[in-house]
């Protein structure tokens, strides 16, 4: 039972038992979601719209069908890997949310590098443009970690800031040293090709991303939560100066969770353009990124809980054009919908501890 | 440990929910009607491109036999994809309009082989012989619309300033500043026509501030190109400049301000289309055209524009809708000084040359790059 005492140690919660904590782990936040769908079904109500029919679009676009399915997890596929970008460092307390950033510089950069090595077999290629991607993506965030680190520079504001700047950057390459002047109306780099898209998961007909997304949260999962490099990062992100007087180097685990939040958010990137988009233009900054840190919050950090929850948005997302077809409700009730969750989840906190039944007498 | 307490509520929210989903009535569009799918990367409200789309979307709506069914902010990703075939295989589509450039390649080049069945109609694109045949592309010569603008901010303006907000220096972009320009400069020879580019087709906080500083420089007479007039009309009118509106029909937004405004006329061409389409005949593949062909319209005048300045816009019209009329004419020479099109060498509208404009003719102020 190593594991709960130390959740105990570190987290300060009453909690002695992990299964009880567990159960509330998965409880409250189901439970939030729940109370957000009723609040959004009497928000739906107000403009004429019946609740029961808008849960059933719902459940049909998101997971009522085999293609509903791809649908949510297409979309889902992105947000694992962008949400890590968030949950990996704020393991250490560090609130990032570069995502978007990382993801345009690792696909920029995967771009870059394929092609270079574009004469090269097709897996040569893909290996180079996700190393490249996740390299990028990883020194990006890594940036913000040292900035934060060395200069004391807060890193929410770096690495908002830091998107910014890469989408310039993404938009400045493609309109000039990079674009393909054939590509008159939508500058974009020149294509990698046909032969070296990564393409769909044969029996899902969902690109691999999706299995990359879920590789990256059970890997991440393993290392915060079944390593001593994990446990270091959760002490430093409990209590900085206990990590500091215990002699943990806080230095190198900022710089270490940062890289490779970024990496994955890199890779994200390399997966838009090797499995979408076939070439850097624009389009990469579709807001991956900032939907991430919704399902990193949502997950309350979690790696592990990041694949659910980006299912969970996945989800919502493809149900939200069947409500505009089928409701006539906005594109903007989805957001609403979103922000009830976001809202509803953070809320939820409080509750933490507070129910009984998940406690044990050892408590 | 009272673990199975939760057990039990959880399988009884479970169920509960499980029945909801299954009592729920299964209204899901058959057959019966023809159904059509538009798709906008904005908000169908948006008082531009969207809009002009969503007007034409309306005009189906109103045939018999005829199910619309639209989809608005979806990106330029995997998104539309998902979208589209979300629509083809819940609603049972046969004939989707994915109204935005970046919708075309990769997206639509990818679906359509996967549903030959399906007709993909996508505004702007450029469907070349090779591409799958239930592919259409369609698309307006606005600049014409523009070229009229430019005839009536040129009689307009007082400062003999004129203003255009921009997205991107991209060939349909510089086509329109250039069409303006030259229509200005050819009833008043002394105009000057100043561009800003925002770098992105919608930046509201940029457009605000391009119009903020274009009046500054004094600018009497605005226009524009970006995906959401809406920002440069408003702020240009509070600043007392006229407007020359884009896209659709922004009067509403300025009526003491709005002279004119260029517009697609895509409640002319959808219902064509559809009706094509339910008779089982083929649309072309490639279709293009101005006023001529009833692609691009203008906005009714407003009324501080004087009858003599709308007689000659409406020559300006009528020339262009005779077809025998070239825009950009031989001897052109950019604001550089380069000439780019030689003397006696005019470029009709067809031109495919145009299609790949790289730069401001004499007059404009500014720069591509």
């Amino acid at each position: 039972m190593t594991f709960a005492i130390e959740t105990k140690a570190i987290g300060g919660r009453l909690v002695g038992d992990r299964f009880g904590a567990a159960a509330e782990l998965v409880a409250l936040p189901v439970l939030a979601v729940v109370v957000a769908l009723i609040v959004f079904g009497g928000f739906v109500a107000l403009f004429g719209v019946n609740p029961l029919d808008l849960y059933g679009y719902m459940y049909r676009g998101a997971f009522g069908t085999f293609f509903s399915w791809q649908n949510t997890l297409t979309r889902a596929a992105p947000l694992i890997l962008t949400a890590l970008c968030t949950a990996l460092p704020a393991q250490l307390g560090m609130v990032v949310i570069g995502g978007e950033g990382a993801l345009v510089m690792g696909g920029l950069c995967a771009t870059a590098a394929g092609l270079a090595v574009l004469g090269a077999p097709p897996l040569i290629v893909q290996l180079v443009m996700a190393i490249a991607g996740m390299l990028a993506g990883g020194l990006w965030i890594a940036f913000a970690g040292a900035l934060r680190h060395y200069r004391g520079v807060n890193e929410t504001i770096s690495t908002l800031l830091l998107n910014y700047i890469a989408i310039a950057i993404l938009n400045h390459l493609v309109e000039g040293a990079m674009r393909d002047p054939a590509s008159l109306n939508k500058p974009s780099s020149y294509s990698i090709g046909d032969q070296n898209m990564i393409g769909l998961i044969p029996w899902l007909g969902v690109h691999w991303g999706i299995l990359f997304g879920v590789i990256a949260a059970v890997l991440a999962y393993l290392l915060v939560f079944h390593t001593t490099f994990g446990l270091g990062a959760r002490i430093s992100g409990g209590n900085l100066r206990a990590a500091k007087v215990v002699g943990l180097p806080v230095g190198k685990l900022v710089l270490a969770m940062c890289f490779l939040g970024g990496a994955c958010a890199g890779l994200a990137g390399m997966v838009e353009i090797a499995a979408v988009q076939e070439r850097a233009n624009a389009n990469m900054a579709a807001g991956y990124g900032y939907t991430g840190i919704l399902v990193a919050f949502l997950a309350r950090q979690n790696p592990l809980a990041c694949i659910p929850v980006a299912i969970l948005l996945g989800g919502i997302g493809a149900s939200g054009g069947l409500l505009q077809r089928r409701l006539g409700l906005p594109d903007a009730s989805v957001l609403v919908l979103q922000g009830i969750i976001f809202i509803a989840v953070l809320a939820s906190d409080t509750f933490y501890g507070r129910f009984k039944i998940f406690q044990t007498n050892s408590a | 440990m009272n673990f199975d307490r939760i057990s039990r509520r959880t399988l009884l929210g479970g169920t509960a929910a499980v029945a909801l989903a299954g009592t729920l009535p299964a209204r899901i569009a058959r057959a019966a009607d023809f159904t059509v799918g538009f798709i906008y990367v904005g908000s169908r409200d948006d008082y531009g491109y969207n809009q002009a789309h969503a007007q034409g979307a309306a005009a189906v709506k109103k045939m018999a036999g005829v199910k619309v069914t639209e989809e608005e902010n979806v990106p330029e990703t995997d998104a539309v994809e998902k979208t589209m075939e979300s629509m083809i295989n819940l609603d049972g589509s046969t004939l989707l309009f994915p109204t935005s450039f970046g919708y075309f390649d990769p997206h639509i080049l990818r679906l359509a082989p996967k549903y030959p069945n399906v007709r993909f109609e996508h505004a702007a694109g450029l469907w070349v012989p090779a591409m799958p045949k239930n592919i259409g592309s369609y698309f307006g010569y606005i600049d014409e619309a523009q070229y009229v603008n430019g005839i009536v901010a040129g009689r307009m303006t007082k400062t003999n300033k004129l203003g255009f907000v921009a997205a991107k220096p991209i060939p349909q972009v510089l086509r329109n500043i250039n069409a303006f320009t030259l229509a200005a400069i050819s009833v008043n020879p002394k105009i000057t026509t100043q561009v800003i580019f925002t770098g992105d087709w919608s930046m509201p906080v940029k457009e605000a501030e391009a119009t903020q500083s274009i009046v500054n420089a004094g600018a009497d007479v605005i226009t524009m190109h970006v995906d959401g007039p809406k920002t440069v009309v408003e702020t240009a009118s509070r600043r007392g400049a006229f407007v020359c509106g884009y896209h659709c029909n922004q009067a509403a937004l300025a009526p003491n301000n709005y002279l004119t405004g260029a517009e697609w006329d895509w409640e002319d061409l959808y219902p064509k289309f559809v009706t094509m389409a339910m008779k089982g005949e083929t649309i072309p593949n490639f279709y293009r055209g101005g006023y001529k062909e009833g692609l691009v319209k203008s906005s009714p005048y407003g009324a501080m524009v004087p009858d003599a300045v709308r007689k000659e816009a409406d020559a300006a019209k009528g020339a262009l809708m005779s077809g025998d009329f070239v825009i950009y004419k031989g001897g052109l020479k950019d604001n550089k000084g380069n000439t780019v099109i030689p003397a006696g060498a005019g470029l009709v509208q067809t031109d495919i040359k145009l299609e790949s404009m790289g730069y401001l003719v004499e007059g404009v102020i500014g720069s591509t790059s």
